[in-house]
């Protein structure tokens, strides 16, 4: 088997899995101050993926460090690249994980409002330029064998602008349909309602972005040569559809697995499509990152294989039996009463 | 001098020994909380439940910063030093993506279990996932200095199409300089915790508050610093002997050998003087010392400085100092316990408020020897980031223009000092606050 497509494929399934975990966590802080009107509701909404963010943020660790041992050459250059995009993000990432931490520690109200707008702006600021650098990559950065030859204001291109978007919309979506899954009474009502209005935005930014790919990238063109490939963007669209029909049916435990699954398959259309490319070059193809010239060596290819191949399913299940243990929804009773709580 | 690989260095240093404040008590207090609430699920006493939940609270508000600053970590390997991520990414990278998937999940998602899960999972369950957090933390901390420990003393590898690749994973993870450092460096965060847990006990007797329980924790926290402590001068030792047969440029700068000799003496009052490759002062000399300490042989060769080239000699003065420095905090830290355990023992801790006095003024004492510690390590490297293989000069990223690190470092510099600040206010405030809710009596001492 070729290793270097059994790593690219991780590499999609660590970015796709990260995006779906982390999303909602990004997703409801972004929405935390309009969701809960009072402190109370707000502290629900950070205490509803308070045991889980963390674990989930993990995913980024390692996409990150699987990118760095499996292909180095693409990780150095992409990190120093998008420099300041990453350095955004990171401090994003920084204050967002502080803020849950710091904001109920002080009864003040100025204290917590001001942690509110920074878990709200830190939530944002990641959604978004996740987003852009997707985008960015999806349709190649300036690079030849002088090294690179773009500029921040370049990653602000219109295509850039509309993945981020689609990123901030996705995980709008996906964070109010958690925080209706996991409260409860007037809060739970309105993160439902909050949902079914997104959903409209929502849809128009995903048209808009699978239609310009086709102008701004040569992402279809792998769909075009193998059709079957098509059935995740298919999957991506029906459960977009799905979201909808399941919150107008009041189902919200299934419209939240179904924008999961919309998640996985957006992220999962994008990597499919840039294949063999991890980072397509926009001057010249010749100068494109692949699976094959960013690489390790087989040898280490070879052992992180066996890490992965057993370490990686002993995470996902004892983070399955996690989630089990918290799977109950979180009520303003409980948080009062938890002094442990954020 | 302000150009982008003197900058980028900066903001290593900054961003690495800010990281840095938080690990070694994270190590450390997640091994302690995890021993209390041991004790409370062996014996049922309740005390010992608030122990937990007290150094819990004060473990989480560490733990926060230190698990985001670590993220910045893994970044800047790409964002400031792409070529050497390019050229040793095929071994350097296989350590840090192991950490991830092994050690960091572990150590987040059971963290989530154990601060959100005291009514959720039984108590032997909600024990288990403390010891699964302190497991991984070590753990992390075991993956993330055999990275090091291959800059330090790179093995298990070839130069070969243009780069550095792995050619044998078992010497990278049996690598004697990777393992050393990492025990020297455990037991030196365990050092941090028992000193924390010492001081802020010491604090609360001082002011006769909750005694039973502080006196309890001190005692706890006596025996694992003074444990802790003596391990770390062991350990260090032979540490020490390691990087004198595998980094002599970086022994020789932390002992200030200028010149080699045999029958090396140490002198127990040095200073050197860069500019005329000398000491400006050498007194106190204990014949033969160096040499034992080196080679555990009296007679034994030590090379000085002077026998490498210029170009690849470490800093001296920073090495020197910073060495001395850690080994006279290392020596007091053993005292400081030993006396701690005896006094503790013999209940006549609140005898000596000075001496508890003394231990609160000492909190800050073992973190800044990590630091030295820690600058030993990578000054000492210097000028190489893989020792002998590759420059730091080589190592930084091309593609980088001055005004981004400028920028980036302004931001790490306000965004961690601001951090900081708080997390320090936030740690001192439920530090002085004690358990005092315990006092009402409740099944569920923390419930209001």
């Amino acid at each position: 088997m070729d290793l270097h497509i059994v790593w690219f494929v991780l590499w999609g399934v660590l970015w796709a899995v990260y995006f779906m975990l982390d999303g909602f966590v990004l997703g409801a802080g972004m929405l935390h101050r309009v969701l809960g009107k009072t402190d109370i509701d707000r502290r629900v909404v950070i205490n509803s993926f308070g045991p889980v963010w963390d674990g989930n943020e993990v995913w980024l660790i390692t996409a990150g460090g699987a990118t760095f041992a499996a292909f180095p050459t693409t990780y150095a250059l992409m990190f120093s690249y998008l420099y300041t995009p990453l350095l955004l993000l990171l401090f994003g990432l920084i204050v967002r994980g502080v803020s849950f931490e710091f904001r109920s520690k002080e009864e003040s109200a100025a204290w917590r409002g001001c942690w509110d707008w920074a878990i709200v702006l830190s939530s944002f600021v990641p959604a978004l330029l996740f987003g852009v650098a997707f985008g960015n990559i999806f349709s190649g950065l300036p690079m030849d064998q002088a090294g690179y030859h773009g500029s921040l204001v370049a990653l602000l291109n219109p295509y850039g602008i509309v993945s981020g978007l689609l990123f901030v919309m996705l995980f709008l979506e996906h964070g109010a349909l958690y925080v209706a899954v996991k409260s409860t009474g007037e809060l739970s009502r309105r993160a439902e309602s909050l949902a079914r209005t997104l959903w409209i935005p929502l849809l128009v930014v995903a048209v808009a972005f699978l239609g310009y790919t086709n102008f701004a990238t040569k992402l279809y063109d792998n769909y075009l040569k193998t059709p079957v490939l098509l059935v995740a963007p298919i999957v991506a669209v029906a459960a977009l559809i799905g979201v909808r029909v399941l919150l107008g049916k009041g189902n919200t435990l299934s419209a939240f697995t179904a924008s999961c699954v919309t998640i996985l398959g957006v992220v999962g259309t994008g990597v499919i499509g840039l294949f063999p490319n991890l980072i397509p070059s926009s001057l010249d193809t010749l100068y494109s990152l692949t699976i094959y010239n960013s690489s390790s060596s087989e040898y280490t290819l070879r052992i992180m294989t066996a890490v992965a191949f057993m370490f990686v399913p002993v995470v996902i299940l004892y983070k399955i039996w996690v989630y089990r243990i918290f799977r109950g929804r979180v009520t303003a009773e409980g948080v009062a009463a938890d002094h442990e709580a954020y | 001098m302000m150009d982008v690989l003197t900058l980028s260095r900066l903001q290593f240093a900054i961003t690495s020994m800010f990281h840095f404040i938080f690990v070694p008590l994270t190590l450390g207090l997640s091994v302690l909380v995890a021993m209390m609430e041991t004790r409370y699920v062996l014996s049922g006493n309740e005390m010992y439940k608030r122990m937990a939940k007290f150094w819990g609270k004060l473990f989480l508000i560490n733990f926060a910063l230190g698990v985001v600053t670590g993220i910045t970590m893994e970044f800047q390997f790409g964002m400031n030093w792409a070529e050497y991520s390019r050229y040793v990414g095929d071994i350097f990278g296989a350590p840090l993506a192991i950490e991830a998937t092994v050690a960091f999940f572990m150590e987040s998602v059971f963290i989530g279990v154990w601060a959100f899960g005291w009514d959720k999972v039984g108590r032997r369950f909600h024990a288990v996932s403390i010891w699964l957090v302190a497991l991984a933390t070590n753990l992390s901390g075991l993956w993330i200095l055999l990275a090091n420990g291959w800059m330090q003393h790179p093995v298990g590898y070839v130069l070969r199409n243009g780069r550095a690749e792995m050619v044998d994973f078992m010497a990278l993870i049996t690598n004697p300089f990777g393992l050393l450092k990492f025990g020297h460096q455990i037991v030196s965060g365990y050092t941090v915790a028992g000193f924390f847990v010492m001081g802020i006990s010491a604090y609360h007797l001082l002011k006769a508050r909750n005694r039973e329980f502080f006196k309890a924790s001190f005692g706890m926290a006596a025996v694992f610093a003074l444990a802790a402590s003596i391990m770390v001068a062991v350990i260090g030792d032979f540490h020490a002997a390691d990087v004198a047969k595998t980094q002599p440029a970086k022994f020789a700068a932390m002992e200030a050998v200028w010149n080699s000799c045999s029958n090396a003496p140490m002198h127990l009052i040095a200073f050197p003087d860069e500019k005329n490759e000398c000491n400006l002062v050498s007194a106190l000399p204990v014949p033969g010392l160096l040499s034992f300490l080196a080679f555990h042989d009296t007679n034994a060769q030590i090379r000085g400085i002077t026998s490498f080239p210029k170009d690849e000699r470490p800093p001296v003065l920073p090495v020197f100092l910073s060495f001395r420095l850690m080994v006279g905090l290392g020596t007091l830290f053993i005292l400081l316990s030993a006396a701690g355990l005896f006094l503790s023992r013999n209940g006549l801790l609140e005898k000596y408020p000075l001496f508890l006095k003394l231990l609160v003024l000492c909190i800050p004492l073992p973190y800044i020897a990590n630091q030295l510690g820690w600058l030993v390590s990578e000054v000492g490297r210097q000028p190489w980031i893989v020792y002998g293989i590759m420059k730091t000069s080589d190592a930084v990223s091309k593609s980088l223009e001055l005004s981004q690190v400028i920028g980036s470092l302004l931001g790490f510099t306000l965004l961690y000092g601001l951090l900081g600040f708080v997390d320090i206010y936030l740690l001192a405030k439920f530090a002085r606050k004690g358990p005092e809710e315990t006092h009402v009596g409740a099944t569920n001492a923390f419930r209001n």
